[in-house]
């Protein structure tokens, strides 16, 4: 039974990867840019849900509703102003802008909210779980948060496919030239791809906080994993995403299974092997690769 | 003296007179030697520190600043350099001399390192040196004869008074920044800091130029890996104990990427500008916890924004100086102010 364990553990866990790292996807595949500051956005999300939003009398596991709309605003500023800019620049600036603002985050919520680790409170439920025939156990937050985000993937896939400002992002993300002579503004369209992935890092953000503790130094090791599970996936593809948050789930949980300090080498070395064997990834194109 | 479209011209490397500026160098190393016996202790382990982030800042420049490559992963070799130190003065030698012999294996382990991860570009490849830094960091952890999770004492030193090790530690920390500074400027003069340059400038353009773009990656990978495990090497001479989560911290990759931005990327002074900048903010916000790394960060994008190349090329830019050139400056013959400049943009 130990392998089938593995196996449903590893997936929940990859689940929350898939949510997290959907963000990085799609501004890597609109943008053609990596924001090194998608962990930690993640992580503040988490502290405005414990620290800011009681303060509106609203329950911190319903934070989500405040938050996540708050964040698809603040995308698209960050991403109109300060990445804009960088991008007009070069592609090298802007990964040295979002590392500074991901060493600037980090360390302003270490000055504003010390090292200690903080939870998202949602009662008792953080320790109930389901186990069918008693033989494993489910975790209902885990289940919640895959559910959740099979429903964000699928609903960013029928947005791109389905409607006008979707197909405008695809358009965009193929060939920005040709989308401009047609009438779109790209700066605009980056906008929204970045509300997007600001809005479903948020969600990230608050569910890991559900699931385990976080700190402001959390953002990094997160951005890692759902790193990894892209490029396992197949950079450029969202349910590849998917994919690739699994496998890294059941690696590392594989990698558990041989002692703690295993895990996480688990999901590196999958990595590390993927990038070796098929560097395009499990579903990938050819776009990231020199 | 060449000749050039039939007019005589004068080519030479620099601009002002460079038997002022070896003087100033001479004068300066000469200071920088005798610093144990002159300096309080206090500003000496300051300057070990200065060097170490020095070293790291110079072996970030030539990534970025010239081989167009971001990396966040080099403190897999700061702490492989650590390490190392700690594994051959297990095995028996003097940690002293464990030092160039832990550079060596920090370049040669990057070798196959570079076939992985230059599969990648971009902010994949700064990723995955993160990632490989941090696999570097849980294997050595669970490497109990190195201490494990927890860490380990250096032994070889306890022949030594603390006073002899603080001289031998400096001495040491200080000849490996001025092999790496010294290293590094011969590099670029060569040809093959000619092809860098050019890479700098317009990497298509360069290969066009029949420049073998990778080869050249490869190798310049190679040396930032020898000299991020030197970085390391030297820094444990003054610890004396090496910890996983130390020796492999991101705050290494951030520290070395501001001071090298702050300076100026792409000229061999910005870094030494960058760490004296930084040096003198860390000495002022010291009491301020993390605050330094707030400003440092804030005003490393400010910079990347509005000023790409720095404190330093504003500096040159304004007057015209270059301390130590690397360029080939093409003038009418013996005028002393120069027309052009070939290698730059």
């Amino acid at each position: 039974m130990t392998w089938f364990n593995i196996l449903i553990e590893g997936a929940l866990v990859g689940g929350f990867y898939a949510l997290f790292a959907c963000g990085l996807s799609l501004m890597f595949g609109v943008m053609k840019i990596i924001n090194l500051a998608h962990g930690d956005m993640a992580v503040v999300a988490a502290y405005i849900a414990v620290f800011l939003v009681p303060h509106l009398h609203i329950s911190e596991v319903l934070s989500f509703i405040v938050v996540v709309p708050i964040f698809g605003l603040v995308g698209y500023v960050v991403q109109r102003t300060l990445i804009q800019k960088s991008i007009d620049r070069d592609p090298f600036t802007t990964l040295l802008v979002t590392f500074g603002l991901s060493v600037v985050i980090e360390n302003l919520l270490l000055e504003g909210y010390s090292a200690n680790g903080q939870t998202v409170n949602i009662g008792s439920a953080a320790y109930n779980s389901w186990h069918p025939g008693g033989i494993f156990y489910l975790s209902y937050v885990s289940l919640v948060v895959l559910a959740t985000s099979v429903v964000v993937l699928g609903a960013l896939q029928f947005f791109l496919s389905k409607t006008g400002l979707g197909r405008q992002i695809r358009a965009v993300a193929d060939d920005q030239e040709a989308a401009e002579l047609s009438g779109t503004n790209y700066r605009h369209i980056f906008g929204v791809a970045a509300a997007i992935a600001f809005a479903t890092v948020a969600l990230a953000g608050i569910a890991y906080g559900m699931m385990t503790q976080f700190s402001p130094s959390s953002g990094g090791i997160n951005l890692l994993y759902a790193f990894e599970a892209v490029v396992v996936g197949g950079i450029g593809s969202l349910w590849g995403t998917l994919v690739g948050g699994v496998a890294l789930g059941i690696a590392q949980e594989f990698g558990a299974h041989f002692g703690p300090q295993y895990q996480v080498l688990g999901g590196n070395i999958l990595f590390l092997l993927v990038l070796a064997i098929r560097p395009q990834g499990l579903f990938g194109k050819k776009t990231a690769l020199s | 003296m060449t000749k050039l479209d039939g007019v005589r011209v004068d080519v030479r490397r620099s601009t002002n007179s460079p038997a002022l500026t070896l003087a100033g160098v001479g004068v300066l190393v000469a200071l920088l030697t005798a610093a144990p016996w002159i300096f309080p202790q206090g500003f000496v382990s300051i300057l070990v520190n200065f060097f170490v982030l020095l070293i790291m800042a110079t072996m970030w420049n030539l990534l970025a600043g010239y081989a167009g490559m971001i990396s966040i992963g080099q403190q897999a070799f700061v702490g492989l350099g650590g390490y190392g130190v700690l594994y051959f003065a297990l095995k028996g030698m003097s940690p002293f001399a464990a030092v160039p012999v832990a550079v060596v294996v920090g370049g040669v382990i990057a070798i196959p390192i570079t076939y992985l991860l230059f599969r990648l570009r971009g902010g994949y490849f700064a990723i995955a040196t993160w990632v490989v830094a941090d696999t570097a960091m849980i294997i050595i952890g669970t490497v109990n004869f190195l201490g494990g999770g927890t860490g380990k004492l250096v032994p070889g030193f306890t022949s030594l008074s603390p006073s002899e090790l603080n001289h031998y530690a400096y001495l040491e920390t200080w000849g490996m920044a001025f092999v790496v500074l010294l290293g590094t400027y011969l590099l670029l003069r060569s040809r093959m800091g000619l092809a860098l340059a050019a890479i700098r400038d317009n990497e298509v353009a360069a290969r066009s130029m029949g420049i073998n773009v990778v080869r050249a990656r490869r190798v310049i990978f190679i040396v930032a890996a020898a000299g991020c495990a030197g970085a390391g090497a030297v820094l444990t001479l003054s610890q004396t104990y090496v910890q996983p989560t130390n020796e492999f911290s991101l705050q290494w990759a951030a520290e070395m990427l501001f001071v090298s931005m702050i300076g100026g990327l792409g000229t061999i002074e910005g870094p030494i500008l960058g760490c004296i900048i930084f040096f003198a903010l860390q000495q002022t916000l010291s009491q301020q916890g993390a605050w330094y790394l707030v400003i440092l960060g804030s005003v490393a994008m400010a910079i990347a924004l509005w000023q790409p190349r720095g404190l330093w090329g504003a500096v040159r830019d304004r007057f015209g100086i270059e301390l130590l050139p690397i360029g080939h400056w093409v003038g009418p013959l013996r005028e002393p102010k120069a027309l052009t400049e070939t290698s730059e943009e």
